[in-house]
């Protein structure tokens, strides 16, 4: 009566998660399976704010024709979306809308950072212009250009694709959320400050602290 | 063919017989006639310019401010008129003092459209419109703490650090500022989830208070 079995005594603690069975030969076929439906039916929310939605626009439309990568419903509705392409520069006044669009996007959820603005603030280094939008929502893909031409948002679609094709459930820190923390940011002061430093010939930019 | 000489505007004789020393002084400039009027008779010329006969300036094509690299010269606050009947242009410019208020009467009695045009010119410049309906900023968003950004004593990247502007962008609570006729639910606003009312009640102007 007084002995206990080792191998059940901690049996209650024992949690079988994804990244406890992984990698193995279900993961990984499962991991095939859903990458591969993920990766070609990727809705995306278009959030055009200046040129580049014009050249979005083109690469939705019948020549270039984004509907051959399974994009061919334009998801005007955060909640049924899957990927956010920022095509345009980041006003601080649109800051928290893009912000609040892609807290409404459920997962799994990607994001591409469409034209020199959207990745770096691009020509508008001023008081008014969020310097490069991961300072703002994580980003998967950035696409250089001012504007990109549709062949090169294509390419960064097949990127995405190919990003999402390498992804794991393994691994657990994927779909976590990386929201706003008490700070009023989501990444840490200095690493917005960073981002955002001026380049080329510019001068002095207030530092935090 | 001879160039054309610069043309005075037959408003000029005008305005002189009948406000004399309100006047300050007029040039023409590339064609154009300008005119800088006493501040405290602004509200006055302005109003005679757009009713008198022979003037009937009744529309009002822009308003807008200048400020000078020179922080001896005065900040001017520019009208620029037009009479669609008379198919003629008049410049008038008022000169504030930078070491007194920056203070002008609005003119959105005479002119609805200076509605925004001011508004614009308070959230640029900071010029206070005496008398304007619903003076706040309208390009930067209400709680914006810069300062006043066309400025020439405002840095070019604003006063914080990047971390700083993007915290306080993220804070912002865009939809508190917003009456509820500007976001066309005023008629639905009962039928609102509570969680969304509570939203739009929150912030420093919520409108709810």
């Amino acid at each position: 009566m007084g002995l206990v079995n080792p191998s059940s005594e901690n049996r209650a603690d024992e949690v079988t998660t994804v990244s406890s069975i992984s990698p193995n030969w279900v993961t990984t076929r499962l991991d095939f399976l859903t990458n591969w439906a993920r990766a070609n039916s990727l809705w995306p929310m278009p959030f055009g704010t200046a040129c580049c939605a014009i050249e979005y626009m083109a690469t939705a439309a019948s020549r270039f024709d984004i509907a051959r990568f399974g994009m061919e419903r334009q998801s005007f509705s955060p909640r049924q979306a899957d990927v956010l392409i920022c095509a345009g520069r980041l006003p601080f006044k649109l800051a928290p809308v893009i912000r609040r669009i892609w807290d409404q996007m459920p997962q799994p959820k990607w994001s591409i950072s469409m034209g020199a603005c959207a990745s770096t603030g691009g020509i508008f280094d001023n008081y008014s212009m969020v310097q490069g939008i991961d300072t703002i929502i994580p980003v998967d893909v950035y696409v250089p250009g001012c504007p990109p031409r549709p062949e090169g948002l294509m390419y960064g679609i097949m990127l995405l694709q190919k990003k999402i094709k390498g992804e794991t459930i393994a691994d657990d820190q994927l779909r976590v959320e990386k929201l706003v923390g008490p700070s009023g940011l989501f990444l840490p002061p200095e690493r917005v400050d960073e981002l955002s430093e001026p380049f080329g010939n510019s001068v002095q930019q207030t530092r935090s602290g | 063919m001879t160039p054309t000489l610069p043309m005075l505007s037959p408003s000029v004789p005008a305005l002189r017989s009948e406000f004399s020393t309100a006047i300050e002084r007029h040039l023409v400039s590339s064609g154009q006639t300008v005119v800088v009027v006493n501040r405290d008779r602004s509200h006055d010329v302005l109003a005679w310019l757009k009713d008198s006969p022979g003037q009937e300036f009744n529309y009002l094509t822009d308003v807008t401010a200048v400020d000078y690299r020179d922080p001896e010269r005065p900040l001017e606050v520019v009208y620029q008129l037009r009479s669609l009947g008379r198919k003629a242009d008049l410049r008038v410019k008022v000169a504030l003092d930078k070491r007194q208020p920056l203070e002008v009467r609005s003119v959105y009695d005479l002119w609805r459209g200076a509605d925004w045009l001011e508004r614009e010119v308070y959230d640029m410049f900071g010029v206070t419109f005496v008398g304007h309906p619903d003076l706040r900023r309208i390009l930067m968003w209400e709680t914006y703490a810069e300062g006043y950004p066309l400025r020439k004593d405002f840095p070019l990247r604003g006063h914080f650090s990047r971390a700083e502007q993007t915290r306080q962008a993220l804070a912002a609570n865009p939809e508190a500022h917003y009456s509820l006729e500007e976001m066309s639910i005023a008629e639905t606003y009962g039928e609102l989830p509570k969680a969304v009312r509570e939203r739009l009640a929150k912030g420093e102007r919520g409108f709810l208070k």
